[in-house]
C-alpha cells in the first residue's frame, strides 16, 4: 500500500470520527490533550504515530509534546493490545500476599514478559502500580472484572477459562 | 432552586424515608460487586418486585460500608430498633432475611455481625457518614441526609473571608499527606489578587495500599462537591477541576453524575442556590503517573501537558492553574469540610489530639483480620487500630510492623504500637501520616525485601527531571538488591546510608525527597535484618534468595570449587 492510500484508509476509519468529536467538543484546546487521547486510545485501543501527528495538527501542538505525553504517562500504549487483558495488582498489600509470584507463573506460562502480549495476540499481561482494592490482595483485573484473593493457580485457571471461551466463540 | 427549596426537598425526602417500614442497604463497593453484591441486590429486588413492597420497603445499593473483606454486606434498617448488618451473605439467605423480618419472625443469625463489632464500635465516621448509607447516584438522598445545608447557610449568612476563618478555627489540615493548615492556604488564594482563581481536587490516589479516595468518590461524590463548592466561595474561584486517577473508571463516572444532578438542581452551575455566587466543576481523568499526586506536576496534567514537578515558590496558592492563584488540596480535605460546618468548626477542632485535629480515614489492609476503610479520630493509638479495629494479625501470626504513608513514608515497629496516630507523631517515628494507606505486616515479611519494593515502585514512577531522583532511585535500588541476593559488602551499607540523605536533601519536589524514607525508616527499626542479610548472609523472613555472593569472596569461592572438582577427578 502506498503512503497515499494508507492516508485516505487512515481518514476514513470510522473510529476517527469519535476523536473528531470529541476534539470539537473540547474546542480544539490545546489544554484539552490528555482527554483527546484518552477518547483515541478507548477508540483504537492503543495510539498509532499517526493518530498522534493528527491529533498534534488538530491542535496545533508540536508532535513532540503529543509524542512525550502519550509515553509520559503509563495510561497511554503505543502498541495495540492483546484480545485479553490481564492486569496483576502489585500494590504494597497485594505484593505482601504473593502478588509477585503469580505474575512469575503467568510469565512462565504463557511465555511473555509483563508489559508484553502473546505472540498470537491473544493475552496481554500487565501490572499495576495499585487498583485500589486492597482489602481482596492479592488481586486483579481480567478484561475489567475484579477478581481476588487469588492464587497463582486461580490466575492461572480464570485466563485459561478467558482464552478458551474466546475460542469457542471464534470457532 | 433557593434555600427554602432545598429545605423542603430535604423534609420531604427525610418524611419519605420516615414512613417505610424498612431499609435493606448493599454495599456495592467494588470489592463486595467483586465478591457478587449484585447478585443479592437482584434477588432482593426481584422479591419485592413479586410481592409488590415497593411502598412499604426501600432497597438501595450504597457505596463502601467499610469491611470489605467481607463482603458482600446487607445492612437492615428497622424503624425503632437496632440495626443489623450480614456479611458474606448469600442471595437467597438474603431473601431468607428479608421474609423473616416481614412475617416478623426472628431473623437468622448465620453471618449476622455482632451489634458491638468493634470494627464499626471504635470508628467515628464523619466523612465518611454518608458512605454505605445512602445511593451515591441519588442527589436526592444526599440532600435528605442534611447535604448542600451547609453550603445554602454559608452562600446566604456568612463572607467569604469568615468562611476561611472557619476552617482555620476548625484546625483541618491536608489529608494528602504533607499537613499543611487548610484553612491557611484558603486565606492565600482568597487575598489573592486575580481576576480568574481556581479550586482542584487530588484524587490522584497513587501510593499503592490506599483507596480512600477511591471510596470518598464513589460512595459520597456530593459530599466533594459541596467541600468545593464551599471553598469555591471561599477563595472567589469560579471554576473547579477534580482530578480522577484513570485507574478509578467508576469514581469518574459516578462524579459526573453527582455534577450533572447539582448542576440540574441549581446547586453547582451559574447562580448557585439563587446567590450572586457562580461555581462550575469539571473532572480531569489522570492517566497513570505517580508523581501526578504531587500538586505542581498535577497541575500541569490538568492543563494537558506531562505530569513534571515545578520548583516552588510560587506556590500554587499564589500561582497555579494558567499563573493564577490555585486552591489544590485532596479528595478527603474537600469532604471534611461540609462536616466542619454541621458541626461547627470548634465542634471539629474538639475532635483529635495535639495540633492534628479531627479525623483520618485509613485504608487498613495487609495481613490484618477485618481489612477495610476505617475512620479513627487522630491520635488513636495503632494498637487499637491493630487489635481492636482490625481484630489482630491474620493467621495466629505476630505484628512485625506498620507501613503508612506508602512509598513516601516508613514502616512503624511493634516497640511504637502504642503511639498515637498524628502527623507529630508519626513524624517523629521517621513516617508520615501520607494519604492513609496502612498495611499491616506479620513476621512473614523481611523489611529489607519491603524497602526494594518501594524502591522499585519510586525509580519506575520518578519523571525524570532532576537527577537526585531519577539516578539516586536507581542507585539506591541496586543496592538494595545486593542486600537481597546476597552480595552486599559493608561498604554497601555506608553508601546506602549517605546516598539516602543525598537524594531526600537534593531531589526538586516530593517523591524524590520522600523516595528513600522508607530505606532509612527500616534502616532505623529493623537494622538487624540489613546486617542478618550482610554479615550472615540469610534472610531472618525467608524470604529473599541469598544465591549471590560478594565479590571479595568470589575468588576464595572459585578456588573452593576448583579445589572441590580436582577431589571429584572431575577438574582441570
Amino acid at each position: 500500500m502506498s503512503d497515499q492510500q494508507e492516508n485516505m484508509a487512515f481518514a476514513d476509519d470510522p473510529r476517527l470520527k469519535t476523536v473528531e468529536r470529541a476534539m470539537k467538543r473540547l474546542q480544539y484546546q490545546p489544554d484539552a490533550l490528555i482527554e483527546v487521547l484518552h477518547t483515541a486510545q478507548e477508540a483504537f485501543g492503543f495510539l498509532s504515530r499517526e493518530l498522534l501527528a493528527h491529533i498534534a495538527l488538530c491542535l496545533k501542538l508540536p508532535e513532540s509534546q503529543v509524542f512525550g505525553v502519550a509515553t509520559f504517562y503509563h495510561f497511554f500504549s503505543l502498541r495495540p493490545k492483546g484480545e485479553h487483558n490481564c492486569i496483576i495488582c502489585t500494590g504494597t498489600a497485594c505484593y505482601v500476599k504473593g502478588a509477585g509470584e503469580i505474575v512469575t507463573r503467568l510469565e512462565q506460562e504463557f511465555k511473555l514478559k509483563a508489559g508484553q502480549t502473546t505472540a498470537d495476540g491473544r493475552l496481554s499481561l500487565g501490572t499495576a502500580r495499585c487498583l485500589g482494592n486492597c482489602s481482596l490482595a492479592p488481586m486483579l483485573t481480567l478484561d475489567d472484572h475484579v477478581y481476588g484473593p487469588e492464587t497463582a493457580q486461580s490466575t492461572l485457571n480464570l485466563v485459561r477459562q478467558a482464552l478458551e471461551e474466546g475460542s469457542d466463540e471464534q470457532s | 432552586m433557593n434555600r427554602a427549596e432545598l429545605n423542603e426537598l430535604a423534609e420531604k425526602e427525610q418524611q419519605r424515608s420516615d414512613l417505610l417500614k424498612l431499609r435493606l442497604l448493599v454495599c456495592c463497593g467494588t470489592p463486595c460487586v467483586a465478591a457478587g453484591s449484585y447478585a443479592v441486590v437482584n434477588a432482593l429486588q426481584q422479591y419485592i418486585d413479586q410481592h409488590n413492597l415497593a411502598a412499604e420497603l426501600e432497597l438501595t445499593g450504597t457505596g463502601c460500608l467499610g469491611p470489605c473483606s467481607r463482603g458482600p454486606l446487607l445492612t437492615v434498617i428497622r424503624k425503632g430498633e437496632a440495626e443489623l448488618v450480614y456479611e458474606q451473605i448469600k442471595p437467597q439467605q438474603a431473601v431468607l432475611v428479608l421474609e423473616a423480618l416481614l412475617a416478623e419472625k426472628p431473623v437468622p443469625q448465620t453471618n449476622l455481625l455482632p451489634a458491638d463489632f468493634p470494627f464499626f464500635a471504635r470508628q467515628k465516621r464523619m466523612v465518611l457518614a454518608g458512605s454505605g448509607r445512602i445511593d451515591p447516584e441519588s442527589i436526592r438522598q444526599y440532600i435528605g441526609s442534611g447535604g448542600y445545608e451547609a453550603l445554602a447557610q454559608l452562600l446566604h449568612e456568612m463572607t467569604p473571608e469568615e468562611v476561611c476563618d472557619g476552617v482555620v478555627a476548625s484546625g483541618l489540615r491536608g489529608r494528602g499527606g504533607g499537613g499543611f493548615p487548610t484553612g491557611l492556604k484558603w486565606q492565600l488564594v482568597n487575598k489573592g489578587s486575580s481576576s480568574r482563581k481556581f479550586v482542584v481536587a487530588n484524587g490522584d490516589e497513587g501510593d499503592p495500599g490506599a483507596y480512600m479516595d477511591r471510596s470518598l468518590m464513589e460512595s459520597d461524590p456530593h459530599r466533594l462537591l459541596e467541600g468545593m463548592a464551599i471553598a469555591g466561595y471561599a477563595t472567589g474561584a469560579d471554576q473547579g477541576y477534580i482530578y480522577v486517577r484513570g485507574e478509578y473508571p467508576l469514581a469518574a463516572k459516578r462524579l459526573q453524575k453527582a455534577i450533572r444532578d447539582a448542576e440540574r438542581h441549581g446547586i453547582l452551575g451559574s447562580r448557585v442556590l439563587d446567590s450572586n455566587f457562580s461555581f462550575r466543576i469539571d473532572i480531569r481523568i489522570g492517566a497513570g503517573a505517580f508523581v501526578c499526586g504531587e500538586e505542581t506536576a498535577l497541575l500541569a496534567s490538568v492543563m494537558g501537558r506531562r505530569g513534571q514537578p515545578r520548583i516552588r515558590p510560587p506556590y500554587p496558592a499564589q500561582s497555579g492553574l494558567w499563573g493564577c492563584p490555585t486552591l489544590i488540596s485532596n479528595v478527603e480535605t474537600f469532604a471534611n469540610i461540609p462536616a466542619i460546618f454541621n458541626i461547627s468548626p470548634a465542634g471539629f477542632a474538639a475532635i483529635g489530639s495535639g495540633k492534628s485535629r479531627g479525623t483520618k480515614v485509613f485504608a487498613l489492609c495487609g495481613d490484618v483480620v477485618n481489612t477495610g476503610l476505617i475512620e479513627v479520630p487522630m491520635g488513636i493509638s495503632l494498637r487499637e487500630i491493630v487489635y481492636e479495629i482490625g481484630g489482630g494479625i491474620a493467621d495466629n501470626g505476630s505484628f512485625k510492623a506498620a507501613q503508612t504513608g506508602g512509598p513516601s513514608g516508613g514502616c512503624i515497629p511493634a516497640s511504637r504500637l502504642d503511639t498515637p496516630m498524628d502527623y507529630e507523631h508519626l513524624h517523629e517515628l521517621g513516617s508520615i501520616m501520607g494519604s492513609g494507606g496502612l498495611i499491616v505486616m506479620g513476621d512473614k515479611n523481611c523489611m529489607v525485601d519491603v524497602a526494594r519494593f518501594f524502591m522499585e515502585f519510586c525509580l519506575d514512577e520518578s519523571c525524570g527531571k532532576c537527577v537526585p531522583c531519577r539516578a539516586g532511585t536507581i542507585e539506591i535500588y541496586r543496592l538494595l538488591t545486593r542486600f537481597c541476593n546476597g552480595s552486599a559488602t559493608a561498604t554497601d551499607l555506608e553508601n546506602l546510608h549517605s546516598l539516602c540523605r543525598m537524594v531526600s536533601d537534593t531531589s526538586l519536589c516530593g517523591l524524590g525527597a520522600a523516595a528513600p524514607n522508607p530505606v532509612l525508616s527500616t534502616l532505623r527499626w529493623f537494622k538487624e535484618e540489613y546486617e542478618a542479610h550482610l554479615y550472615e548472609r540469610r534472610c531472618p523472613a525467608g524470604v529473599c534468595n541469598m544465591n549471590k555472593l560478594p565479590l571479595h569472596l568470589m575468588a576464595t569461592e572459585l578456588l573452593n570449587r576448583v579445589n572441590a572438582s580436582q577431589v571429584a577427578g572431575e577438574g582441570f
